[in-house]
């Protein structure tokens, strides 16, 4: 035992469990939109990833206990439950769960050795083989024409049977940002557009509130200095400034900046997402880079790609330059007079 | 008003100064038995001159410096050698060293004072003087005084280290508020001996009452006391200079490099106590704090064993189950009380599981750069951490790993427990080993090669040697024909000889074969 003999660190566990702290808000004010099933998928998320995780640590002969209990599986779950829709049936929660936690994770080495965000790749595989599944949002309560309870809202997941006289279509609509560009296609102008029902003051209905809550869990993280602010305000920074040349280009076809901040999956990606530092960039610089083309991209396949979201996408794309990044952007060390020989 | 600058990182650990700086200095009695190591400095131990049985006064050399990088070691009391042999010693080996064991005869008799006027004498002499005291850094490094005053060429900064960042330690707090008079006349021999452009002492500000003892006891000389800001580890020479002066030390250099000169604030002290009182190093401020009934500071010889400390501090309670020499974070652990006051040793901390919990087990790192946050010297231990688990100890060199001050920062504040410090100086040491056999292979290589062209040289030369006697020999024609003549008998002798060797082959075969 040699020095140093004291220690602040709060474990692995300690973090993950403050970061799922954080998002409590963010669930709180989803279950007031959009009803409690968001809690059913949070909960068969949990379960199927402390179980695969068990089987994945006891495949690989790790201690179970530690590595079970360190709240990162718990974690990843969380965000991929909160990524997608929330009704979906359990079998799409199960599926992704599993690809999340055995692909992303486990195969890439377990904790720490990942290169790209476990949550996200779970979420990409879903979009990518089930588009018509994870594009199923159900409508905010305030607008939905019926309203299921928790049983009806239990059943509908976990047998896809609906109440008697019931068709999807009356508890199911599209997500603001899809619904947006839907309409644009349609050539509607963005004023036009944001007069119907699903939209609030700068976002969608009870989305915007999620958004604002997440961003209050982001607030503290940083606070809490388990999080620096470069990665979210670089992401946000990206995500704003592309907003903002298409928008003063061209008002009636690109909706304001602020906009995109409040809807989809901004914050939670800003703060939560790309924030995860097993697979973001680690230097000050990095971080900076890394966040601003996150958030440039995810305006890009937003706007102009074919998918409703692009969080998920650009994350994992940048994702894939992280080693590079961190390689370019190492700080200039004590007694240096700038860092000549770590860049090469 | 100086503007004082910041360095990267630090933290911010429980301070734990309150359990012993408001204890004054007490005199330790001398105990019955001291036991002198001869390795109380960096570089090369002192050379024993007393042997067993001998009678030694106090203050009289038992170790003289061996060679330059060294310093001398004095005997702490009047009394007898019992033993001169190894014995345990806190170094991070764990491996017994020489030691002088003095057995005191209560007398506690001085050797004659020599002390020395600075301002008179010629600066080697007193260079010589603080060498021959056994003065050495008394900040942990124990590194040789007398080099570091000795230093060529103009000085800008005189950076006296009062800064005591580490927790627990008190020793430099407590010798400030009482003794700031002498710290400032040994101040004044510095400045004599180096002729900086300016003088400034550096405290944390978590020590008001440090801050102003030494500034009433400055007031008016060319000394200027300056409060920073509590930060650990401030007190690294490298980040106190950052501090006061904005100037980096180079990568792998040494502060007179840019002009500067550190020194703690209780070397000072000792230098001062060594020129105008002529008194050696044979005793030192050793806080004795933790997990003891009444923690306090101590004026403890050299040498005096850590229980008698212990016992002036009422003991250690029941549950210590190890002790630390120096601070909780860059201290040495030991395991047991079995050990004596080293020139170094500023602190002892009785350890308990309750007090110090042991660091949970590690987890796998996920790059959550609170070490590199944390960092003084602006590295990425997440990543030499990698390097250096992947056994890839060049890219550990090429990412500044020798840069690490292991201050122990990163380990601190590690999210996933893992002991960040102990990998780097298992990275450290093994291309310090790499480098050594490397020097050695090149060594041994340029040897092999020179030996090549020596053998090559004296081939030629022999050929050279031959070719001339022969030449000198300068035979006519009849000599050349007389001899093609022997020749020509010759080989005709021989093909005689091999006929018959076929004829009758065995035994010649069989020869040749041996020897073959």
């Amino acid at each position: 035992m040699s020095s140093p003999h004291i220690f602040e660190g709060h474990g692995v566990s300690g973090t993950m469990f403050r970061v799922m702290a954080a998002l409590v808000p963010g669930i709180v004010f989803y279950v007031i939109a959009f009803g409690p099933s968001i809690l059913i998928s949070l909960t068969i998320a949990s379960l199927t990833a402390l179980a695969v995780e068990a089987a994945m640590i006891r495949l690989r002969a790790y201690p179970v206990k530690p590595f079970v209990t360190d709240g990162s599986v718990l974690l990843t779950a969380w965000l991929l439950a909160l990524s997608i829709p929330p009704m979906s049936p359990w079998w799409l929660i199960v599926v992704g769960t599993v690809i999340a936690v055995v692909f992303a994770k486990h195969l890439f080495g377990g904790l720490g050795n990942n290169l790209f965000n476990p949550a996200m790749v779970g979420f990409a595989a879903l979009m990518i083989s089930f588009p018509a599944y994870m594009t199923h949002w159900p409508a905010p309560t305030v607008l939905a024409g019926v309203h299921l309870g928790f049983g009806d809202q239990l059943a509908y997941m976990l047998t896809g049977a609906l109440p008697a006289g019931m068709e999807v279509d009356a508890i199911n609509m599209a997500t603001p940002l899809d619904t947006l560009k839907t309409q644009l296609h349609l050539h509607h102008t963005v004023s036009e557009v944001l007069q119907m029902p699903i939209f609030d003051v700068i976002g969608g209905k009870g989305s915007m509130w999620i958004a604002a809550m997440y961003l209050l869990g982001g607030i503290y993280l940083w606070r809490a200095r388990i999080i620096s602010l470069h990665i979210p305000l670089a992401f946000l920074g990206g995500l704003f400034l592309m907003g903002a040349f298409f928008y003063l280009k061209d008002a009636d076809h690109y909706v304001a900046p602020w906009f995109h901040l409040a809807t989809g999956g901004t914050m939670l990606g800003a703060f939560f997402i790309a924030t995860d530092p097993v697979t973001a960039a680690a230097t000050p610089r990095g971080k900076l880079i890394f966040g601003f083309a996150a958030g440039a991209l995810t305006y890009v396949i937003r706007v102009l790609g074919g998918y409703p979201d692009g969080v998920a996408f650009s994350v994992l794309i940048l994702n894939a330059f992280v080693p590079l990044i961190d390689t370019y952007t190492q700080p200039r060390v004590f007694g240096h007079l700038k860092n000549e020989e770590a860049s090469k | 008003m100086r503007t004082l600058h910041t360095f990267h990182g630090g933290i911010h650990p429980p301070e734990h100064k309150a359990e012993s700086n408001a204890q004054p200095i007490v005199q330790a009695p001398v105990s019955k038995r001291l036991t002198v190591s001869l390795r109380q400095h960096m570089g090369t131990p002192a050379k024993p001159l007393v042997q067993v049985g001998d009678k030694v006064l106090k203050g009289q050399m038992i170790g003289e410096p061996a060679g330059f990088l060294s310093a001398a070691v004095h005997a702490p009391t009047s009394g007898t050698v019992i033993a001169v042999e190894p014995m345990a010693v806190p170094h991070p080996s764990g491996l017994p060293d020489l030691c002088v064991e003095i057995e005191a005869d209560g007398e506690d008799r001085w050797i004659d004072h020599a002390p020395i006027d600075y301002q008179t004498a010629p600066t080697q002499a007193v260079l010589d003087h603080i060498r021959n005291c056994g003065v050495v850094g008394l900040g942990g490094a124990v590194f040789p005084t007398h080099i570091k005053l000795g230093v060529q060429g103009q000085l800008d900064t005189l950076v006296i280290n009062a800064a005591e960042c580490e927790p627990w330690i008190t020793s430099d707090d407590r010798l400030m508020r009482e003794r700031a008079d002498e710290i400032v006349q040994g101040i004044e021999i510095l400045q004599h001996l180096l002729q900086p452009k300016a003088t400034l002492v550096g405290i944390e500000d978590n020590k008001p009452e440090a801050v102003s003892a030494m500034k009433q006891a400055a007031a008016g000389k060319a000394i200027e006391i300056l409060a920073v800001p509590t930060l650990y580890p401030t007190g690294g020479e490298k980040q106190l200079i950052k501090i006061l002066t904005g100037k980096e030390v180079p990568s792998g250099g040494r502060p007179y490099q840019i002009g500067v000169v550190c020194t703690n604030v209780a070397t000072v002290y000792t230098v001062h106590r060594a020129v105008n009182h002529g008194e050696p190093m044979i005793s030192r401020v050793v806080t004795i704090t933790g997990n003891v009934k009444q923690p306090g500071n101590f004026e403890a010889r050299i040498g005096t064993p850590l229980d008698d400390l212990l016992a002036l501090a009422g003991g250690a309670l029941p549950d210590t189950n190890r002790y630390i020499m120096g601070g909780p974070m860059m201290g040495m652990p030991l395991p047991d009380s079995g050990y004596h006051v080293q020139k170094g040793s500023n602190c002892f901390i009785a350890a308990s599981d309750a007090l110090f919990p042991p660091e949970p087990a590690a987890m796998p790192c996920t790059r959550c750069t609170h070490c590199a946050e944390a960092c003084p010297v602006g590295l990425r231990p997440y990543e030499l951490q990698w390097f250096i688990r992947g056994k890839n100890f060049d890219k550990a060199r090429t990412y500044n790993v020798f840069d690490c001050i292991e201050c122990g920062c990163c380990s601190y504040v590690c999210s996933s427990n893992i002991p960040l410090v102990q990998y780097f100086r298992y990275a450290k040491s093994e291309l310090m080993e790499r480098d050594r056999e490397k020097r050695a292979a090149e060594m041994a290589r340029q040897r092999s090669e020179l030996k090549q062209q020596r053998l090559e040289r004296e081939k030629a030369e022999k050929a050279a040697k031959l070719a001339a006697a022969a030449a000198a020999k300068s035979e006519s024609p009849e000599e050349k024909a007389a001899k093609q003549a022997a020749i020509a008998a010759a080989v005709e002798r021989a093909k005689a000889k091999k006929a018959e060797g076929d004829a009758a082959p065995e035994a010649p075969a069989e020869t040749i074969k041996e020897e073959a």
